[in-house]
């Protein structure tokens, strides 16, 4: 299962073109049968993932079909966002509050149980599509859709300048928007500024006297008249006199 | 030597890790912010309440939001926010039972919503509302859409949900939204107005009229989707297109003269009309207005502001049967038992609303009459939704959704308002802030700490809580405990300013004040105007600040209103009174408002703000209107200019005052104007997209800023700067319309006084929307860069040059400098400008940035990102100053490494883990406390919180632990008592010796 704990989207883009026949709209009908009865164990069972991979998106090719007409440049773009198992704790909750912002709010989109999203009537030209989801900041997509080749799609990261054949989306990072509170350490208290005040104190007060302790009696004495005789005030003369 | 350098590097380490200024622990949410959730005015709702369990109410409404609401408290179950553009025309709830396998949960009873909005049909689950299927449907714009829905649907392939939009017909599929069979009905001149499905009939019928002058009906065939019959005949005359429904086989119309009902009826898809004179049913009859609620066999008419209504008899004969003076509101018809239809209406008496129950079809069986104390600051009834239950004595019970005029949501049930919720706050369209009132001397003060016994068991908690020993109980008197601490919630002012009030004057005209420590609402007022009944709000300045003269008036605000939608429509002007939420006064002006424009320091001896209000005929009007206003007005009467943009013209025009206004109409309050000068954009190549220039209340600290190679730059600050943002016309569309090579991003900088344009920049290949932030001598601008295809942030900051040169002491010393000469718009500024440019990975909604009450503290810029969170950026990551490598001294000074895009830290989203759901701006205020700054943003929902850009530097935070403080000093006490015994005690035993 380790395609579950990746962090990753799968988006897949495809373009349908303009007008369909409906005779086409016929052959959908079969298809979806076909999808309620297979998207269950994609979900679930990840070995037929790969087998079922090129299903799926024929099923999805053929539900966008009939969605876009008229006019030449609609197309529909689909892709998909999935979740991270590991750290998706209130899954469903988050999965219901993820929008899919097409060129800075043009367009909103929400996710389906399944994690795809659409976006319909999609003039050809390069566009932008972000996915905003509390917790995990996305890379926002550039998507260019091509008005000649009918289904030609490039999509680029466009923080990470990485051009995605398949369309496969990494977020960047799951947000943690607080800041973590550190357990009780000593030594987080000994480092703070106070700490190393009090750890000068505690150094000047214990071992001050034994420096002094170290000093010749004799030297000492002699240092303490100068001192007064020069009238300052000393911190010998506050030290007790050594017997 | 070595020790200087380990202090500097410490410094450099404490420098960097300030650079992360605002974060928040999880346990400190709810201290110093509040979030309020709120969906809007109601415009549909559906009632959910057969199960047992859960009852709830699904409501869609004007701020495009679509939510579940529990019916016995009012909270939000869920909610989804569209697009601003994403009107929704309707919403409804499906109901089934699964008999095939759908959703992999066979056999049960399965709900969801569904919304129709700008030819999107959308399923949502109702438990949770998670999406279930989109379908996107045929779209044409100014069409009418209808949504209807089957009656206790089964989720089978022969039931579908039929949805009206864009000319088609669309049979929708329950289980997965697929498009069943679609009908073309965009035929020149045809303009359907009614889908009416019977129960249990699989015929569907489409009345429609073709040039307003023919109808016709198709009966179409619900599971195919063909025509099966099609039957027109031509109406001596026109329709109004005013219809109402009243049962499966008749309409009732509105002619054009709007004096003749015509019921069409048809039967077996034979059209017949009958006309019927609004005069042989009423009286004094005049102009017809069919009123929207649907009613079975009947209509709501109104006539000369009364409402009548009709029953519409087997054979189409019309009748009245009963009257109601205007101020009615209806709801829809509710099948409540056998065959019974029965409806709500509710209408004003003095402060009382009273709702009645009735029988459609026996007006005199009332089902329910109740009174209920309401608020006059509601307004009138607006809609009605209602709905019923079964009591336990059998009998019906009703309870009524109502949506007021000041936007509320409240829930009568059994006399009683159950909740209410001030959805007002929702469309919030311009803030400011109030003090409040001074604590006065003998006012009892709430004890905020009882004794010390209890203030020190509160400190040594907190202490527990910092040092992470508490146990879970201990967490969660310490969160109680500062959730209610330091009376943050009280009515007096305090000595930091932490405490004021937010002002929000909504859409409905309504004004609220917010209490900014818990975010209640200290009282409301609905404006009332002698000129027309609802004036609708515009803006809101600060009238009256006293804070030097006229201690004992209570500060007051203004609020520019205007009886219209039009910009022509005359304006209003209230003044609302601060402290208690009265209307001190309101005024009918006899003239538009176009701009109104506060005076910066131009007050009068009472503090009353001088304000200039331009009307649409080129004219100011100067109030308030006191021959004392009059003179300090005259006073300065040739140095007020005042400009104004022309955005589709692409033209900006400066004014400046002539005379006072000629003619029998004007008084001595009014002035003429000149145009002094005009800036023109090249209309084929520039359309003016931004325009903004600095807040007037601004507060800047220094204008000389010290650069690390002892330097001095001086900032130009002036308040006269227009920032001005133009872009290629075919750029002006949305991202993906054009190509870089085709759109082209300027930006000015104009003085206002001169007309002259101080600094021009160009970004090829780039498009708007523009967000701007402009502050002291700097502006900061995000828009989109086709070329890159990414967002960009830029930063232009303005320098003085003639002032460069006083960089040498002994001219200062000498007196040779031009420091004190003042500063003109006339004086030739030579200045000059540093500008850089970064990416930002985001959709941006708006742009501010705090404010503090000295301006010493470094600012923040607070980003309202698409996803409705808010950014808090530190400035110096948008200093023109940055580069790749800084040297030693500038990294001392705290310039930043450049890098090429801004950094997004998740732990400055000052919204934390909430939303601010349609965020539509953010609003700064300082808090007296220098280091502190108010932010509130509204949109749909509303949050606030109170920020230190530079850390709390002037005051202990709350963190702080007292306890630890006094048990150190306890401590100390004791250590210095024990030492002194001893060497007591040693000195003693030496003398002993």
């Amino acid at each position: 299962d380790d395609s579950e704990g990746l962090l990753l989207i799968y988006v897949f883009f495809f373009l349908s073109p303009g007008s369909k026949k409906d005779l086409e709209t016929r052959l959908l009908a079969i298809d979806d049968n076909l999808r309620t009865t297979t998207m269950a164990p994609i979900l679930r069972s990840t070995p037929l993932v790969a087998l079922l991979v090129l299903q799926i998106s024929l099923l999805f090719f053929a539900s966008t079909l009939p969605i876009s007409s008229g006019s030449e440049d609609s197309n529909t773009i689909t892709g998909r966002v999935r979740i991270p198992a590991s750290t998706a704790i209130g899954h469903a909750a988050k999965f219901s509050n993820i929008k899919v912002v097409l060129n800075g709010g043009q367009n909103i989109s929400f996710l389906r149980p399944d994690g795809y999203f659409t976006f319909h009537k999609v003039p050809a030209g390069t566009h932008l599509i972000e996915v905003y989801a509390l917790g995990f900041f996305f890379s926002p997509v550039r998507v260019d859709v091509s008005a000649r080749h009918h289904g030609k799609v490039q999509a680029t990261l466009t923080e990470t300048r990485r051009s995605l054949t398949e369309l496969v989306l990494e977020p960047l990072r799951a947000d943690q928007y607080y800041e973590l509170r550190e357990p009780f350490n000593v030594m987080a208290i000994l480092k703070s500024p106070m700490g190393l005040m009090v750890g000068f104190m505690v150094v000047v007060v214990f071992l001050m006297p034994k420096l002094m302790e170290n000093i010749d009696p004799e030297e000492m004495k002699r240092t303490q008249e100068e001192l007064r005789n020069q009238g300052v005030p000393s911190l010998s003369s506050l030290l007790p006199a050594s017997p | 030597m070595a020790m200087a350098l380990r202090l500097y590097l410490l410094l450099i380490v404490f420098v960097s890790s300030a650079i992360v200024s605002f974060s928040l622990y999880e346990d400190q949410v709810g201290l110093m912010d509040w979030h309020q959730r709120y969906i809007g005015k109601v415009k549909h709702a559906v009632f959910h309440t057969q199960k047992t369990g859960r009852k709830r109410v699904i409501v869609s409404t004007e701020e495009n939001v679509v939510a579940s609401l529990d019916l016995r408290h009012g909270e939000i179950f869920w909610r989804h926010v569209l697009g601003t553009k994403d009107a929704i025309d309707g919403v409804d709830i499906a109901l089934g039972k699964c008999k095939e396998s759908c959703l992999d949960v066979p056999n049960t009873v399965f709900a969801f919503t569904l919304m129709y909005h700008r030819s999107m049909l959308r399923a949502w689950n109702l438990p949770d509302g998670q999406m279930v299927w989109e379908t996107s449907l045929h779209s044409a714009q100014h069409s009418k859409s209808l949504l209807s829905v089957p009656v206790n649907l089964k989720f089978d392939k022969d039931y579908s949900i039929l949805v009206f939009g864009g000319g088609y017909l669309h049979a929708v599929s329950p289980i997965d939204g697929e498009l069943l069979w679609k009908k073309d009905f965009t035929a020149e001149g045809f303009e359907v107005q009614r889908v009416l499905q019977p129960l249990e009939s699989s015929i569907v019928y489409v009345l429609g009229f073709l040039h307003s002058s023919e109808a016709i009906v198709y009966q179409i065939d619900s599971k195919s989707g063909e025509v099966v019959a099609e039957k027109s005949k031509a109406f001596p005359g026109r329709f109004s297109g005013e219809i109402s429904a009243v049962s499966n086989d008749k309409v009732v119309v509105l002619d054009s003269t709007r004096s003749i009902l015509v019921t069409i009826s048809f039967v077996d898809g034979e059209i017949s009309f009958q006309k019927t004179l609004i005069s042989s049913l009423v009286e004094d009859s005049g102009e017809a207005e069919i009123l929207s609620p649907l009613l079975s066999n009947m209509l709501a008419v109104k006539v000369n502001k009364r409402t009548i209504f009709v029953r519409v008899g087997d054979q189409g004969k019309l009748e009245m049967v009963d009257s109601l003076s205007d101020e009615t509101a209806m709801s829809d018809s509710l099948p409540v038992a056998d065959d019974q239809v029965a409806f709500a209406s509710v209408h004003h008496e003095g402060s009382k609303i009273h709702l009645t129950v009735k029988l459609v079809d026996d007006l005199d069986t009332v089902l329910l009459r109740e009174s209920i104390q309401m608020d006059q600051h509601r307004g009138r009834v607006d809609r009605v939704f209602i709905n019923n239950y079964i009591k336990t004595d059998r009998s019906n019970g009703f309870r009524a959704l109502i949506v007021m005029e000041d936007h509320s949501l409240l829930l009568l049930q059994q006399g009683a308002i159950v909740w209410s919720r001030e959805e007002g706050l929702a469309s919030v369209t311009d803030v400011t802030t109030a003090e409040l009132p001074v604590e006065k001397d003998g006012v009892s003060v709430a004890k905020v700490e009882h004794t010390l016994v209890d203030w020190l068991k509160g400190h040594i908690l907190k202490l527990k809580g910092s040092l992470l020993l508490a146990s879970p109980e201990d967490v969660v008197a310490i969160q109680e405990m500062r959730m209610k601490s330091s009376g943050r919630s009280k009515l007096t002012r305090d000595h930091n300013g932490f405490r004021k009030l937010f002002i929000a004057l909504t859409r409905a005209g309504k004004l609220f004040a917010l209490h900014t420590g818990d975010g209640r609402i200290v009282w409301s007022t609905l404006l009332n105007s002698p000129a027309c009944a609802r004036p609708s709000g515009i803006s809101l300045y600060q009238w009256q600040v006293p804070h030097h003269h006229a201690m004992d008036e209570n500060p007051s605000v203004l609020v520019v209103g205007r009886c219209g939608s039009d910009s022509s429509s005359p304006g209003v002007l209230s003044f609302v009174d601060v402290y208690t939420g009265k209307e001190i006064s309101s005024s009918d002006i006899g003239h538009s408002v176009v701009q109104v424009m506060p005076l910066p320091l131009f007050t009068d001896s009472t503090e009353q703000r001088l304000h200039l209000i331009a009307d649409t005929d080129g004219h100011v009007h100067l109030y308030p209107k006191t021959p004392e206003a009059l003179g300090i007005f005259q006073r300065e009467f040739q140095n007020v200019y005042w400009y104004n943009v022309e955005g589709d013209d692409g033209i900006i025009r400066g004014h400046g005052m002539k005379s006072s206004c000629a003619g029998e109409t004007a008084d001595e309050y009014c002035f003429t104007t000149r145009e002094l000068w005009t800036v023109v954009f090249p209309s084929e190549s520039e359309k003016i997209i931004s325009t903004l220039t600095r807040k007037p209340n601004e507060v800047v600290h220094t204008q000389a800023k010290v650069s690390t190679d002892q330097d001095v730059l001086y900032k130009y600050v002036s308040r006269n700067l227009l920032f001005v943002a133009t872009v290629s016309p075919k750029g002006a569309g949305e991202i993906g319309s054009v190509t870089p090579e085709e759109s082209a991003l300027v930006v000015y900088l104009i003085d206002t006084v001169t007309g002259r344009i101080l600094h021009r920049l160009s970004h090829q290949g780039c498009q708007g929307p523009v967000h701007a932030v402009f502050s002291e001598n700097w502006v900061v601008y995000h828009y989109f860069n086709l070329r890159a295809h990414k967002y960009e942030v830029t930063v232009v900051e303005i320098y003085d040059q003639s002032r460069a040169e006083n960089k040498n002491v002994w001219k200062l010393v000498l007196g040779k400098h031009n420091l004190t000469a003042p500063i003109s718009s006339y004086s030739r500024p030579e200045m000059f400008t540093k500008s850089q440019s970064y990416f930002f990975p985001q959709s941006v909604k708006t742009i501010a940035v705090t404010s503090t009450a000295k301006g010493i503290t470094s600012k923040q810029l607070l980003i309202g990102t698409i996803g409705d969170q808010i950014l808090a950026l530190d400035k110096r990551f948008v200093d023109p100053r940055r580069t790749l490598n800084p040297s030693q001294a500038e990294k001392e000074e705290g310039i930043i490494p450049l890098t090429d895009s801004l950094p997004i830290i998740p732990q400055s989203y000052i919204t934390h883990s909430l939303k601010v759901e349609g965020l539509r701006g953010i609003v700064t205020a300082p808090a007296k406390l220098e280091s502190t700054t108010h932010v509130f943003a509204y949109g749909v929902d509303l949050f606030y919180t109170r920020l230190a850009p530079s850390k709390t530097y002037d005051s202990l935070t709350d963190d702080f632990s007292y306890a630890l403080l006094l048990i150190t000093i306890v401590a100390l006490v004791a250590a210095i008592y024990i030492t002194w015994a001893l060497s007591e005690k040693k000195e003693l035993s030496e003398k002993w010796r």
